[in-house]
């Protein structure tokens, strides 16, 4: 038999290790699958006893009480959606914005240091944000922000009624703080990676600098930073220890902002280790399943927006 | 020749370091955070007396410690509440539990003006704030047991744990006793529905701290040790027999004293008889099951149970450091003879 | 008097009171930016200030080599706390890279249509949920059947949530990489395996790596996981399988006792958390830089 040609030689040993690669990315893929699957699973089976017990009167209780067991979840579900919209506001706003100048306007020996030390926010523990929220930041904001916010926009519900301290306004802004990191971060990122021929294009064409970052390359990155702010907003869904030690822990709905308010991830961090019965227990992993699809919705809502107006805008 | 003395040497730092580790039992425990630092500094004195054993007890909340317990994680549990019947049914075998350590739940209050001697609440008007029909610190029932005490006109901000803890459970206990609207509305529990409208809900002893501290017009109720290391304004509270106090190790130990057939089911000393006794007290417990069968488990359970054992009676003299108060000699010997239950 | 053409520098008109509004309207955003980006920097320097003040009296060099003591009593350090938090992420780190950027390649070059999306989403869902819930199913996946906690457990959990971050970034990243990059590696003739990883994956090396410390950084100052798999220890402890103790769990527990010297050791834990992350961050930066001017 004729032995193989170099060339031939070469062309299977490709396939084989073709083959082994597509191997690992498809399985790669698939045991991701697995895994978010597999979750949903658990939360689901988990909570099957509280599901049947409660059915959909858990979503529109406002009733959270062990010793009876009565659960409801929608205060926990209006706390983490408000708090988190706080937050991602907050954090896209000067995410976004800080990103922009380190990139295009800070000078070099400027922008290494401030970019690290955003991206070291992340790595705080949450619990040293729940003890410094609660030790420096609320009583600021009580004393002084929440005051003020209160004298000149009182006229809005939102900013009305006693001032905790410990409230969703307190929480929203100890969110936002753990999440600009990762705004950033990956903003920068796709700030970056815009064409320079873009830039160039625009500065050529005589626009200012602030009108290249805002008419060209901010457009151009807008899928990126989109993705970005998912990520962001993912975190604060379900941000546990450090939301639980600012927000009050009140089960309950108001209209103002400085009233304290209860989150999903809150109650699973405060009660699950000593949760005991049955009911309880898969109460609380009730609320988890409800996160998961919170995080659900808020992504869905997320791609269709991406759709229907960065797209089409994109395509223009 | 240095190459092999550079191992020789590794090779020994290496053996120093993980042979003690090797020669000593790890046991494992967990349960109660309240319980821990008496837990940890009770057993590193008596792995430095018996050096065979260790014991890594981990605080992850008494709910984890029954769990973990009746998944059979770990060699014991402890939890500031016995087991109630659904938790022992659950159990895969029959379970003894003893009483381990001994604590108090103060009040504190944030008021703007000094109240010489600490602001004074009788046992109704402490439920009846919590309920939240006591809502101004001004209300004549407060001013009549505080007369000449400068009580503001403001809502009274009621504080309680958010988080599921024995605490708690013992203050809702307490106020169960002495509220029979408090027991019917509410109940005892490691976590209830807070009635007062002015409720915040903290995050462990340092949330109910923090916000009682930052927040003028409020009242909270923590852990006697929290209270003592932390200096924080304690509110007197009248007791049973009508005495006004603080709470102190005595007023503990007192209230205990008064209990001396303490089961797991019959364990609640609030509200108790005696001159001097602290109404908000309570036991933390620990469990092991009753019989060992496997022979390696049996070596393991006799190891825990002596621990277990020193823990409850000579390990009491550590309580008192840590702002914990000794179990009375009677409860130590019910802890003995639970203890001897144990097969092995 | 108008100026003349010879006066003016070369190319420069004289301004119109529009444009000195167009540049002045740039001022105000190139500052604003700028505002933004120090006021999230100095949010860091505030906090790092009040831990380190908090915290600083309980470092001291024990404190680094010393197992856990109770109460009181002197020398205890979170020794055990430093290494384990090395093994535990590390171990998280060898778990998660792998699957999440081949995920990320597959979305960035071989995903279509539907299940592509569908992937992309679940990504996104994931980084939604809370970690305890993660640490639950890390629980009943290797801690429930063996009735033992372990170190591994709490890799998993971590990995787990490690995984959004890197697939999206790595997604990111290497769909950016120009087309000529990619266009280039066929032309090579080179098996789609030999593009991927030897040239376009190097290629968005930067954002990968990004994505990854930022994960890493997330994952150190996690606790609630922690709680149900690798469970804590006070002793030395190096083999994955036995229970662990982790600096983020130290940190917790000691935070919220009621004892000042326990407090002191949570803060300058938190300390050394945020020191390590930050040492992490420069060297991996540091070796980027090399590689690519080298």
């Amino acid at each position: 038999m004729q032995s193989e040609s170099h060339e031939q030689l070469h062309l299977r040993r490709s396939r084989i290790s073709d083959r082994w690669f597509m191997a690992g990315v498809y399985g790669a893929t698939g045991l991701f699958v697995a895994i978010v699957a597999g979750l949903f699973v658990e939360l689901y089976a988990g909570s099957s006893s509280s599901i049947r017990a409660f059915g959909f009167n858990f979503l529109t209780s406002s009733h959270w009480n062990p010793v009876t067991n009565q659960f409801g979840a929608l205060p926990m579900i209006y706390g983490t959606v408000v708090s988190s919209l706080i937050a991602i506001v907050l954090a896209g706003f000067v995410g976004v914005f800080g990103a922009a100048y380190l990139v295009e306007f800070a000078p070099r020996a400027v922008a290494r240091p401030l970019a690290f030390l955003i991206e070291l926010l992340a790595a705080v523990p949450s619990v040293i944000f729940g003890l410094w929220g609660l030790f420096i930041l609320a009583p600021v904001l009580r004393a002084n922000v929440e005051p003020f916010l209160q004298a000149k926009f009182g006229f809005l519900p939102i900013f009305q009624g006693f001032i905790f301290g410990s409230s969703l306004f307190t929480a929203g802004i100890v969110l936002a703080i753990m999440i600009v990191p990762t705004v950033s971060a990956i903003t920068r990122d796709v700030i970056a990676a815009v064409a320079r021929e873009h830039r160039e294009a625009s500065m050529a064409l005589g626009a200012t600098r602030w009108e290249t970052m805002a008419r060209v390359i901010l457009p151009g990155a807008t899928t990126g930073i989109f993705g970005a702010c998912v990520l962001a907003l993912g975190r604060a869904l379900g941000e546990t220890i450090a939301t639980t030690m600012v927000i009050g822990n009140k089960p309950a709905i108001a209209a103002s902002l400085f009233q304290p308010a209860y989150t999903l991830a809150s109650v699973i961090a405060n009660e699950f280790t000593e949760a005991t019965s049955d009911l309880y227990v898969s109460a609380l992993i009730e609320l988890g399943l409800l996160l998961f699809v919170v995080s659900l919705a808020v992504n869905g809502i997320a791609r269709v927006l991406t759709w229907t107006v960065l797209r089409p805008a994109k395509a223009r | 020749m240095k190459r092999v003395n550079v191992l020789g040497a590794a090779l020994s730092f290496a053996a120093l370091v993980v042979a003690p580790a090797l020669a000593a039992t790890q046991l494992t425990g967990a349960g109660s955070s309240f319980v821990n630092p008496f837990f940890s500094k009770a057993f590193y004195e008596y792995s430095a007396a018996h050096t065979d054993v260790t014991v890594n007890y981990q605080p992850i909340g008494s709910g984890g410690g029954i769990q973990q317990f009746t998944q059979r994680t770990v060699d014991f549990g402890a939890s500031d509440v016995p087991m109630n019947a659904d938790e022992i049914k659950r159990l895969p075998a029959s379970a003894v539990q003893v009483p381990i350590a001994l604590g108090g739940v103060a009040v504190t209050y944030n008021l703007p003006s000094f109240i010489k001697g600490g602001l004074k609440l009788t046992r109704e008007t402490l439920a009846d704030i919590y309920l939240g029909k006591i809502a101004k610190w001004n209300d004549p029932r407060l001013t009549k047991i505080n007369p000449g005490a400068e009580l503001p006109d403001a809502p009274i901000i009621v504080v309680h744990r958010s988080d599921g803890s024995g605490t708690t459970y013992i203050f809702t206990d307490f106020l169960s006793h002495v509220s029979g609207e408090w027991k019917s509305k509410v109940g005892t529990g490691k976590s209830v529905e807070w009635p007062a409208p002015s409720a915040v809900g903290g995050k462990g002893n340092d949330g109910v701290a923090g916000a009682v501290r930052q927040t003028s017009g409020s009242i909270g109720y923590v852990e006697l040790a929290y209270v003592h290391e932390n200096k924080m304004t304690q509110a007197q509270l009248q007791n049973a027999a009508g005495r006004f106090g603080f709470c102190t190790g005595g007023g503990v130990a007192a209230a205990a004293a008064t209990k001396l057939n303490l089961t797991p089911t019959d364990f609640s000393i609030v509200d108790t008889k005696g001159e001097t006794a602290w109404p908000i007290a309570g036991y933390t417990w620990v469990f092991m099951y009753r019989e060992y069968q496997k022979p390696e488990e049996k070596s393991r359970a006799k190891m825990v149970r002596d621990v277990l054992e020193w823990t409850a009676t000579s390990g009491q003299r550590i309580a008192g450091t840590l702002d914990y108060v000794p179990l009375p000699e009677s409860v130590q010997e019910i802890a003995k003879k639970s203890f001897s239950e144990i097969k092995v | 008097m108008t100026t003349t053409r010879s006066q003016l520098p070369f190319g420069r008109r004289p301004l119109t009171a529009h444009m000195r509004w167009r540049y002045g309207w740039s001022a105000v955003g190139v500052i604003g930016s700028g505002f933004c980006a120090g006021l999230a920097a100095s949010l860091l320097l505030l906090i790092l200030g009040y831990v380190a003040i908090q915290g600083v009296t309980a470092l001291n060099p024990a404190f680094l080599t010393h197992v856990p003591r109770p109460v009181g009593v002197s020398g205890a350090g979170v020794a055990n706390g430093i290494v384990g938090t090395f093994i535990v992420v590390g171990i998280a780190v060898a778990l998660a890279t792998p699957v999440g950027v081949f995920t990320g390649i597959y979305l960035a070059l071989f995903g279509r249509g539907r299940f592509a999306e569908t992937v992309r989403f679940l990504a996104d869902v994931l980084s939604g949920i809370p970690s305890i819930a993660i640490g639950l199913f890390a629980y009943t996946l290797f801690v429930q059947p063996f009735h033992h906690f372990s170190a591994l457990s709490a890799s998993l959990a971590f990995a787990i949530l490690m995984l959004p971050l890197i697939i999206r970034t790595a997604e990111e990243s290497i769909a950016r990489v120009p087309t000529r990059v990619r266009e280039g590696a066929l032309a090579l003739g080179i098996s789609t395996y030999s593009s991927t990883i030897h040239i376009i994956v190097p290629a968005a090396r930067a954002g990968i790596i990004t994505g990854l410390l930022l994960a890493i950084a997330r994952v150190t100052g996690e606790t609630a996981p922690l709680l149900f798999t690798a469970f804590g220890s006070q002793f030395w402890e190096l083999n994955p399988t036995n229970p662990m103790a982790v600096l983020a769990l130290q940190v917790f527990t000691y935070a919220i006792s009621p004892y000042e010297d326990w407090h002191r050791q949570a803060w300058a834990g938190a300390f050394l958390l945020i020191v390590a992350v930050l040492i992490l961050n420069v060297s991996a930066r540091l070796v980027l830089r090399n590689r690519f001017e080298a």
